[in-house]
């Protein structure tokens, strides 16, 4: 753990997509993650790049979508109500296959809601959230370290298939402190020079253009087949997905980010009495690690799913999709902005053992 | 190891502090750890607190519903955090603000006057220091020497003075109890 580094979760954040290559960030502040808008101010002059605070979130996310229409590596953060207001733009952003990351530390809801940590955006996130036929890679971090992680993996997924990836975070992760260490630093002029990019007309080639516009009909269902083919393969390939003691359990929980870690010690606890309790964490929300669910659906010792959320009950929907209704999926969540403490997920692991 | 310390008090006790330089030490000591910050609508009049936690494993839950060890340095984190200690867990009271006793026989508490201690190692200010040293001799979360390196670091552009001043708060402390 030598070069590991004490950091609060928003700045993690920022430090991270500087050593991912990006110098470009667009953002507007909004509680729990204002220390990462502070720290890119700082930081991104430090390394050539450019802050640029904007006069809303709808105003920032078409700078990322100008930005990365230019080739560049771009990020944005908000929380909850923020994000909502990216909606139109993260769908063009979709329909132009640019790649941008966002991040949303989510906060409690609906509308302006509270400022603690909440899962609640998870539909938004990972069923649309703007219109039109499009995903978006949702990445859900546990820990500090795995957010600095996915942030790098954020922006090479986001390049490699031309597609908006989103860091599904929330208040407690920005919030807390934790030791990080960060595995690469990237400069910007190393990376692969994206050829379909607008960064001025060459005569050698064909006009590259930035487009979310296409009033042939049948020239944008081929447009949608196309991304429609791209998903596939991203669902394909790109899963990433946590068991932990799931190969004796007879309770498998679900759960993922901040969730999943509270879990994980009420899981330990439980183990303690006895209780043979394991837990399936999916990383991608978006791709959902349907074949983990569904390796344990097959499984004689496990007898029953249970999710835990901060929402009234989203991702349960791909867990139940997964279950199909041939073994009990039970649930329980916090909501508003309130966290579960491990006891209370371990009592709720009891009443069903 | 598994520590865990809640820090609480009104803002300007430096309540952050005794977490943030905790969490510093286990770093350099090559631990996991984790500083969670709860400030809210509390931060006017009320208590603003922290957790600290440190382990040689990596640390799941960030939230607890009790404590093993609590700082309490006004009275509203006295009567909030009191209760929520856990048998046999610590609570360290600044008796320089809080009159109250604790009536508990399942806990140890430790009753240190930080501000008046503060004040004789050079600063009021420095109260926090007083209880982050009387903490170090009752848990052995961090080596006496790594607390001082990381005080260091973190007064080091306010000058030596300031860095005397708090060494000589962490020393009182750790010996007042």
């Amino acid at each position: 753990m030598g070069n590991k580094i004490l950091m609060k979760g928003a700045e993690v954040l920022g430090e991270a997509a500087v050593k991912a290559g990006c110098r470009l960030y667009f953002g507007y502040p909004i509680t729990p993650q204002n220390e990462a808008p502070a720290y890119m101010a700082k930081r991104l002059p430090e390394v050539n790049g450019t802050f640029v605070q904007a006069e809303s979130e709808v105003a920032a996310i078409n700078m990322l979508y100008g930005a990365s229409a230019a080739g560049h590596r771009v990020m944005t953060t908000s929380s909850s109500p923020g994000i909502s207001l990216m909606m139109e733009g993260v769908s063009y952003c979709a329909g132009a296959e640019l790649p941008v990351v966002i991040v949303n530390v989510m906060r409690g809801g609906p509308g302006l809601g509270g400022i603690g940590p909440s899962q609640a955006d998870y539909f938004q996130a990972t069923k649309g959230g703007g219109h039109g036929d499009y995903k978006i890679i949702t990445l859900a971090p546990t820990n500090l370290q795995e957010q600095a992680d996915l942030i790098f993996k954020a922006f090479d997924l986001a390049d490699k298939y031309r597609i908006p990836v989103m860091i599904l975070s929330d208040g407690l992760l920005g919030q807390i402190m934790e030791a990080v260490e960060y595995k690469d630093e990237i400069k910007p002029e190393d990376l692969a020079k994206k050829e379909w990019a607008a960064t001025g007309r060459d005569p050698k080639r064909e006009k590259n253009l930035i487009n979310s516009l296409d009033l042939d009909l049948d020239g944008l269902e081929r447009h949608n087949h196309k991304l429609q083919k791209r998903y596939k393969e991203i669902e394909n390939t790109e899963v990433m997905c946590e068991e932990y003691k799931t190969d004796d359990a007879k309770i498998v929980v679900v759960a993922y980010g901040t969730t999943a870690r509270i879990a994980k010690t009420a899981i330990d606890k439980v183990r303690e009495e006895g209780l043979k309790v394991g837990l399936i964490r999916p990383i991608t929300l978006w791709p959902f690690p349907s074949e983990n669910i569904k390796n344990a659906l097959q499984k004689e010792n496990v007898k029953a799913f249970y999710v835990f959320e901060l929402s009234a009950g989203q991702m349960i929907e791909d867990v139940q999709l997964c279950v199909n209704a041939k073994k009990p999926v039970n649930f329980y969540g916090r909501l508003g902005g309130n966290v579960p403490s491990p006891d209370e997920l371990a009592e709720k692991i009891r009443e069903i053992y | 190891m598994n520590f865990e310390l809640c820090a609480s008090g009104f803002g300007g006790q430096g309540v952050m502090a005794i977490g943030q330089l905790l969490s510093y030490a286990a770093v350099r000591e090559n631990k996991f750890t984790l500083f969670l910050p709860s400030y809210g609508p509390e931060m006017r009049g009320g208590t603003a607190n922290c957790v600290c936690m440190v382990s040689d494993k990596e640390i799941g839950s960030p939230v607890t519903q009790t404590h093993k060890n609590a700082i309490v340095m006004n009275t509203p984190s006295f009567t909030k955090f009191e209760p929520t200690i856990i048998k046999g867990g610590n609570l360290l009271v600044n008796s320089a603000l809080i009159n109250d006793k604790s009536n508990r026989k399942d806990i140890n508490v430790f009753y240190v006057p930080a501000n008046h201690i503060a004040k004789e190692a050079g600063h009021q200010v420095a109260a926090n220091i007083v209880m982050l040293g009387a903490l170090l001799k009752i848990e052995n979360v961090a080596k006496y020497e790594t607390i001082e390196q990381v005080i260091k670091e973190k007064f080091v552009a306010k000058g030596q003075k300031v860095i005397d001043i708090n060494f000589r708060a962490l020393k009182m402390g750790y010996d007042s109890v």
